[in-house]
């Protein structure tokens, strides 16, 4: 037969070959070589946060040799731009943590609620369907909500809310809660999906209804998995910029007026960026120091999401 | 049994209640996104036409056009992918492939998931300190998608890595026992799977860079530019920092080019989306 | 009933045989997955002709055992070994020996058949190949044949050989394996429970094939079914808690064991 005759030539060609398995050829270079490159291109991302740390050092620190620490935290109005200048961080931050907590407002109740419904109520084919469509919300550019802010929610909201001003911090925070529901929903129903069975089934083996269990039993078990979605948002919306600098106006006032216009950390670099400001200028200098106050909180809060997720997964 | 009765009907109509509330959680953010779609189309329709798309920018709203802005954004987001795509994928070969459990390993990954949650106008500021100023780009195509590129390198990093870790170890397996090296396991086995999850990650990155704004503004993009980049050291425009120029503008018929470009933008996005269904869509159905 | 009696004269539990026949040797062979020991100082000589069957209850060191061979043990992250493993007399884990080179000289069939599943069934074939050289049209496909031939598949899937390797039916897949194994041309054939995902009459298709194969390649098959050893195999390696405890002609281990306990394990005593 053909197939024994080639056989035969197998086994020959075998013999033949000496000593194959010692190493020979350079190939391994090749190997270290990739392995090496690639190794690179994961350190890399460390780079980059290294170049972030030294940049946002590297400008702060000329900006603290003019302005004290204790004015930076102490005054009460930020006038970087005026003949009379101010370096206070309080009107920026406030103007900050105020739209975060009208988008937080927002987004809590919504993406909560939009996560116990997918997890607990929904049928699968609808979740599948749903929750893309939820995502898609998060995939918007910032610019398309900031425009929407401004052209649509501000006027609407403008018939209903007495003395609300044309640019506010109301108009843009519900803009942001809305575009950061699926964020605090996707966590969320992760954390309720995280929820074993057997604890409804037990509660509704108690005679528990439907309400009691998701209330008294579900949700406590998720609470750390929410606390995290809580604190991810958090962060987000603190560090978000166009739809601020677009709909919430740029007069840095220290105010807990929700109607009137604010200026938020991320909207006073793009105004300072917007402008022609000449680099070794303290007003250059400013958006490192405004961004490395930005860069500390928000690293600060993510850091913390990220221990409590770890946390969570470890208990 | 009777008397828990009349309780029962009560908690029940709690029960309905509150799903109705979660439910009407879930169609309220829908229905605002489909208001706001609806809206900036009805703007748009105002406005949009093939002269606003093949035309410059104008002071006189009628004639402003977004070509520059379009070109801009085309240039800048291919360099983007060029830059961030090899270098993500590689850190992701890296961490999924060759470093499991190291201390190294772990180390960039605890920094991948902060670098993800820093605010983009922050890497805005890296990309003016270090490319614009230090390595001396200047204002430039180049310098924004090298600030692009690192911002959306997270995204690239963490979705390949999950594409990579989907792939089984059997295959791995199979593919050393025939005597591939590591590489070769990856090149010819490992990658040709993961494939079409990179690809979605791909284009999720690349979404993200068409649409960003903040980091564009504070590396220096323009915003009246009446020329196209003739290279990568060109000063430039894109997209939405054209939209933003036109939406803070105090004429009404500013905001109407603002929507057209909206919808140009998006429409960019949708189709992209589109090519890498399908892309995945052909891809998976070759091997089933 | 009564069992064939033990043979006055002790033999030793562990045949051994000279340096020309003995295709892999062992000689104190220790490994481990972090702290835990798998394997405890085994030696064992897997002759040259025919096959050895490794029987033993699940988590006895049976796969550890053949994954030393071809140095897949050493890719499981905290695994380590101590010992010596040869093959034809040169030691596979020497400094200058390459595990890539040694993989392609020792072949690997796994427990679920696991064709590349991004291949055709002509590229899971060659994919081995295609490792180490470019081929020429014709080349590859007489190596396509030859290999499927071996495998007997090549009557089943002759007309279909573009068509994805995970569209063939189970049995299929595992002889697909068998052939993407035998392309690469090696000397040892290790199979690791080649059947236990494969319905009956795909197992017999497989051991059927076992007996034309081993007459070209030193066959070594991992296996927890007992009368499948003593269907296929000439020689049967009995391996207990990590231990080689008895390695001796199959006709002997199934009918005479030499050792207390393989008695034990093949009357069911435990296992």
């Amino acid at each position: 037969m053909a197939i024994t005759s080639s056989w035969r030539a197998y086994s020959d060609s075998k013999a033949m070959r000496a000593s194959a398995i010692k190493r020979g050829t350079p190939r391994g270079i090749g190997e270290r070589l990739i392995e090496f490159s690639l190794t690179g291109c994961g350190l890399l991302s460390v780079l980059t946060t290294l170049g972030i740390l030294s940049v946002l050092v590297i400008e702060t620190i000329p900006f603290f040799r003019q302005v004290s620490l204790a004015e930076f935290l102490g005054d009460s109005q930020w006038t970087p731009l005026f003949a009379e200048k101010h370096f206070g961080i309080w009107p920026l931050l406030v103007g900050t943590l105020m739209t975060m907590l009208v988008a937080i407002c927002v987004a809590l109740p919504l993406g909560l609620f939009a996560a116990i419904y997918l997890s607990e109520f929904a049928k699968p084919r609808t979740r599948q369907i749903v929750k893309p469509a939820l995502e898609v919300l998060a995939g918007i550019p910032t610019i398309v909500y900031g425009y929407f802010a401004l052209v649509v929610v501000t006027p609407m909201l403008q018939k209903i809310v007495p003395g609300l001003a044309g640019f506010n911090a109301l108009s843009p925070g519900i803009v942001m809660g809305i575009m950061i529901v699926p964020m605090i929903s996707s966590i969320s129903e992760d954390a309720l999906h995280a929820v074993p069975n057997g604890l409804r089934e037990g509660a509704y083996a108690l005679g528990a209804g439907r309400n009691a269990t998701i209330f008294r039993v579900v949700l406590p078990a998720a609470r750390g998995g929410i606390s995290v979605a809580v604190l991810l948002a958090i962060a987000r919306a603190i560090g978000e910029t166009m739809i601020v600098a677009i709909a919430a106006g740029q007069q840095p006032r220290l105010t807990f007026d929700p109607r009137v216009p604010v200026e938020t950390m991320t909207a006073y670099i793009v105004q300072v960026s917007m402008g022609d400001t000449p680099h070794g200028t303290l007003g250059y200098q400013s958006i490192f120091a405004v961004g490395a106050a930005l860069f500390v909180v928000t690293f600060v809060i993510n850091a913390l999401g990220h221990r409590m997720a770890r946390h969570a997964v470890s208990s | 049994m009777r008397h828990a009765t009349r309780n029962r009907r009560r908690e029940r109509f709690w029960e309905s209640f509150f799903r109705k509330i979660c439910l009407a959680a879930v169609a309220l953010p829908l229905l605002i996104l489909a208001g706001l779609l609806l809206n900036v189309l009805l703007d748009a329709a105002q406005r949009i036409d093939w002269s606003f798309i093949s035309s410059y920018p104008s002071r006189k709203p009628a004639l402003a056009g977004i070509l520059p802005a379009l070109v801009g954004s085309f240039y800048l987001v291919s360099l983007t992918a060029a830059i961030a795509l090899p270098l993500g994928i590689g850190a992701a070969i890296y961490l999924q492939e060759y470093r499991g459990r190291s201390r190294i390993a772990s180390l960039i990954e605890v920094n991948i998931a902060n670098l993800a949650g820093v605010p983009s106008v922050i890497y805005g500021l890296l990309g003016l300190g270090l490319f614009v100023r230090t390595v001396g780009m200047g204002r430039s195509l180049i310098a924004g998608a090298c600030t692009l590129a690192l911002l959306v390198m997270p995204i690239v990093i963490m979705t390949a890595r999950e594409a990579l870790r989907t792939v089984p170890n059997t295959l791995r397996e199979a593919a050393f026992a025939l005597g591939a090296t590591r590489w070769q396991a990856i090149r010819r086995v490992v990658m040709p799977q993961a494939l079409p999850s990179i690809l979605t990650g791909a284009i999720l990155a690349i979404s993200r860079a068409i649409g960003e704004t903040a980091p564009l503004i504070v590396v220096g993009a323009l915003t009246f530019v009446t020329f196209l980049p003739d290279g990568i050291d060109a000063p430039f425009t894109a997209l939405p920092i054209q939209i933003f120029n036109w939406v803070s503008r105090p004429q009404k018929a500013f905001l109407y080019n603002a929507a057209a470009g909206i919808v140009v933008l998006l429409a960019t996005m949708l189709v992209l989306n589109a090519i890498a269904v399908y892309f995945r869509h052909r891809l998976q159905r070759r091997w089933s | 009933m009564s069992r064939p009696r033990k043979p006055t004269i002790e033999l030793p539990p562990v045949v051994s045989f000279p340096d020309d026949q003995t295709k892999v040797r062992a000689r104190g062979l220790n490994a481990w997955f972090g702290d835990k020991q798998v394997l405890f100082d085994v030696s064992i000589d897997v002759p040259s002709q025919g096959v050895t069957a490794i029987i033993g209850p699940s988590g006895c060191g049976k796969s550890t055992f053949v994954r030393c061979v071809n140095r897949m043990h050493e890719l499981v992250e905290s695994a380590r070994l101590s010992g010596e493993v040869s093959l034809d007399g040169e030691s596979v884990y020497g400094a200058d020996v390459d595990p890539v080179l040694l993989r392609r000289r020792v072949g690997m069939v796994f427990q679920k058949p696991n064709p590349f599943p991004t291949m055709s069934i002509r590229d899971n074939v060659l994919a081995g190949l295609k490792l180490t050289k470019t081929l020429d049209k014709s080349t590859a496909e007489q190596n396509v044949e030859q290999a499927l031939s071996q495998a007997a598949l090549w009557n089943e899937v002759r007309d279909r050989l573009d068509e994805p390797g995970g569209s063939l039916s189970g049995g299929q897949q595992q002889r697909l394996c068998i052939a993407r194994a035998l392309a690469v041309q090696p000397d040892v054939l290790l199979m690791d429970e080649p059947c236990s995902a494969l319905d009956p009459i795909a197992t017999a298709h497989i051991e059927d094939l076992l007996h034309t194969l081993k007459e070209h390649y030193t066959i070594v098959i991992v296996t927890h079914n007992m009368q499948q050893a003593a269907r296929v195999s000439d020689m049967t390696a009995f391996f207990l808690s990590g231990e080689l405890i008895e390695f001796s002609p199959t006709s002997e281990t199934f009918t005479a064991p030499r050792h207390q306990r393989t008695e034990e394990y093949i009357t069911g005593k435990f296992g």
